[in-house]
């Protein structure tokens, strides 16, 4: 559009004026890495500490928590899934199979028409890593967590974290992510709420509105 | 957002505003339950961050050096995002910004659009804008989708809906969405909300946004939401439309780790929010198959200019001094007359009017420095506030500002704004020097010299025995365990 370049120029004209000569690009990084960062970075509790800040906040969001071996996943998959009376649920590609339990149907994400998705009860998941401070879990577009709409028609996210991949800081958890920076990217901490009600947070509007996490501990 | 908009220059002075509202007691009662609310909660979530202040300090500083290079960080993201596939334009102002979006919507051959909560919209009258041209916008927000419905405006810019409670919403559910049955309990409203708009999602082509933040070193969006609402607008349509002002772009990926502490815990006061996308362009099969995105200047670039308000632009839009200010908190959002409300409404209105409006805004403060210190990024805004009463009183006396003691008295209170030391030391000592000039009353009636002629216009309250600020410390204090 021709009219957008004309705006173009005229905007970064005008922050030119407004902010003086522009530095060139190596002096601008140089600035940047001076920038004052005295807030913790890593992690001040142990292993175990980590684990049950996590599991805290899960709970404090009203997600429900477990915790397994490796070899007993499928097993806690099945029971979970049958508590709740999940029949039919969506899982993306690369989904480990040794996951899945027999007595339900798992429909994988073809990653056309979400109306295959949306039919579903819920859908299991694994994830990127995870961070214990804010209770929160990172999903990427990755084998085993799929296109993002795949998280989010289904009411019910039954999600395997590995607890290996448990950060206990933002700062950490970012640091992580930046090799895949570019990739599509969903932070979720417990279940879809609202607080446009009187600020009073409630849980489940459009996503799911029922999450239950799988800790695979060694 | 609903149909109707806030013109800044026809909506009366934020004096006249208030007083008629400051009758409305249901409308008061609502928004201090629900400030009390935020902010009890945002204090047990700030409390236990022993880095605080240091994230704020960090906060202040990546957003000042970012906007010292602007244009730098804005090519940056430009080239980056170009590169991953998606589309970006270039708004000057509000105009121009509503024709390149409804032209892309018209390009997207949809005459429906469902949106995620934006102020940016708000700010340029979006909604009203495609629907002259017969594209309906469906607000997805709770909150947005009651203030459409009932055809209102926003009071707060976390929650637009603040000053409604629970019954009210049920009444505006009940009606636009034809449920004579609805429960009045937020599950009930959240469900019908849910109900109502999922077929929406699943239908409509064509989605419009905001965007918290845009990484300048990936060409990357973020944006932050509750619901789910927002995913569903960002991952579902074919065409994706962002609307961003300038100021919103950081430098870097690592940069988030930042404001995804700051953010959420001063907006909702959760430790994070629900939900968090990052996008970057178009990826293929998974979300929109085109991405477009809107740069819009809209003024900002004149505050840049302004290097005692630029400040103002470091802002990440928490609400946290709207929950906080006696002003705001008697009053509501909606007697300031724009979709900015609050301390940050006070500052970035007017400015965002070039001045030519919205003039009686840095007056709707008691300037107590409450808002200063739960700012995020560190925004002086009593500073900001003086400024620009500075700048509409050189306006009123136009040329003998100089010699004007009004003017006078203002450049003096900005040279005092500009250190929270000398602010504090100032409000001290001003309460030991007035005491001889207060009447019986607590009112002063005389200044001494130069002041003498404005206080013949006007009375000047006694500074408070405590001001607020240290009232407010002290209840941290004894709060506090
Ligand atoms: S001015 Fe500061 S406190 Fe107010 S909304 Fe902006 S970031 Fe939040």
């Amino acid at each position: 559009m021709a009219n957008s370049l004309e705006a173009r120029t005229e905007i970064l004209r005008r922050i030119r004026v407004a902010t003086g000569k522009s530095a060139n690009a190596a002096a601008i990084e140089a600035e940047w890495k001076a920038i004052q960062r005295d807030y913790k970075l890593a992690a001040s509790v142990d292993r175990e500490g980590l684990l049950h800040q996590f599991e805290d906040r899960l709970r404090d969001y009203d997600a429900g928590v477990y915790r397994v071996t490796a070899d007993g996943v499928r097993a806690l998959v099945g029971q979970i899934l049958a508590e709740r009376g999940k029949q039919t649920m969506a899982v993306p590609a690369g989904i480990p199979s040794e996951w899945l339990p027999s007595e339900v149907t798992f429909v994988e994400d073809l990653r056309g028409d979400v109306s295959p998705i949306d039919a579903c009860e819920g859908v299991l998941t694994s994830a990127t890593l995870a961070i214990a401070e804010t209770g929160t879990i990172v999903l990427q577009d990755a084998p085993g967590e799929g296109r993002r709409a795949v998280t989010l028609l289904p009411d019910y996210h039954l999600c395997v974290v590995d607890a290996a991949k448990i950060v206990q800081t933002v700062p950490e958890a970012m640091a992580r992510l930046q090799a895949t920076a570019h990739v599509a990217t969903t932070f979720f901490s417990g279940p879809s709420a609202t607080a446009d009600i009187e600020m009073t947070r409630i849980k489940g509007v459009h996503g799911p509105r029922f999450v239950d996490v799988i800790l695979i501990v060694a | 957002m609903s149909l109707i908009t806030f013109d800044p220059a026809r909506v009366p002075t934020f004096q006249v505003a208030a007083k008629s509202l400051l009758g409305d007691t249901q409308m008061r009662k609502n928004v201090r339950h629900a400030t009390d609310v935020i902010q009890g909660k945002r204090k047990i979530v700030v409390d236990e961050m022993p880095d605080w202040q240091q994230l704020r300090e960090s906060g202040r500083q990546i957003k000042e050096h970012t906007l010292k290079h602007l244009d730098h960080y804005l090519q940056q993201f430009e080239e980056n995002c170009t590169k991953a596939g998606g589309v970006v334009h270039w708004a000057r102002d509000a105009a121009e910004a509503r024709a390149i979006v409804i032209d892309l919507v018209k390009q997207s051959g949809s005459n429906e659009v469902i949106k995620i909560k934006s102020m940016t919209t708000e700010e340029i009258g979006l909604n009203k804008g495609l629907e002259a041209v017969g594209v309906h916008a469906y607000e997805t927000d709770l909150a947005e989708l009651i203030i459409q419905m009932g055809n209102d405006l926003p009071s707060h810019i976390v929650v637009p809906a603040l000053h409604k409670n629970r019954q009210q919403i049920r009444e505006i559910f009940k009606r636009e969405m034809n449920l004579p049955n609805l429960g009045d309990k937020p599950a009930d409203l959240a469900e019908a909300a849910r109900t109502f708009l999922r077929e929406k999602f699943l239908r409509v082509k064509t989605g419009v946004s905001g965007a918290n933040f845009l990484i300048a070193e990936t060409g990357g969006v973020c944006v932050t939401e509750s619901e789910g609402n927002g995913r569903m607008c960002l991952t579902l349509p074919e065409t994706l439309i962002t609307i961003a002002g300038v100021e919103k772009v950081i430098p870097r990926y690592q940069d988030l780790e930042v404001f995804l502490q700051l953010l959420p815990r001063s907006a909702t006061g959760e430790r994070m929010n629900p939900y968090n996308s990052i996008w970057t362009g178009v990826h293929p099969t998974d979300g929109p198959r085109s991405f477009h995105i809107v740069l819009m200047d809209n003024a900002r670039t004149k505050i840049l200019a302004d290097d005692e308000a630029r400040q103002t632009l470091a802002c990440i839009r928490c609400g946290a001094c709207q929950n906080i200010c006696p002003v705001y908190r008697q009053t509501g959002g909606h007697a300031y007359g724009s979709v900015y409300a609050g301390p940050i409404g006070a500052i970035l209105t007017p400015q965002l009017q070039e001045m030519h409006s919205g003039q009686s805004l840095p007056y709707a403060s008691s300037l107590c420095g409450a808002c200063y210190e739960v700012c995020p990024v560190k925004i002086n805004i009593p500073e900001v506030l003086i400024h620009l009463r500075h700048k509409v009183v050189e306006q009123d006396t136009q040329g003998f500002g100089a010699l004007n003691p009004e003017a006078l008295a203002m450049k003096a209170m900005a040279m005092l704004f500009t250190s929270e030391r000398r602010f504090r030391a100032a409000q001290r000592m001003g309460r030991m020097a007035e005491r001889p000039l207060v009447n019986k009353a607590g009112w002063v009636t005389w200044l001494p010299g130069l002041l003498g002629g404005w206080t013949q216009v006007r009375d000047l309250h006694e500074m408070p025995r405590q001001t607020f600020r240290e009232w407010f410390e002290q209840r941290g204090a004894t709060d506090g365990k």
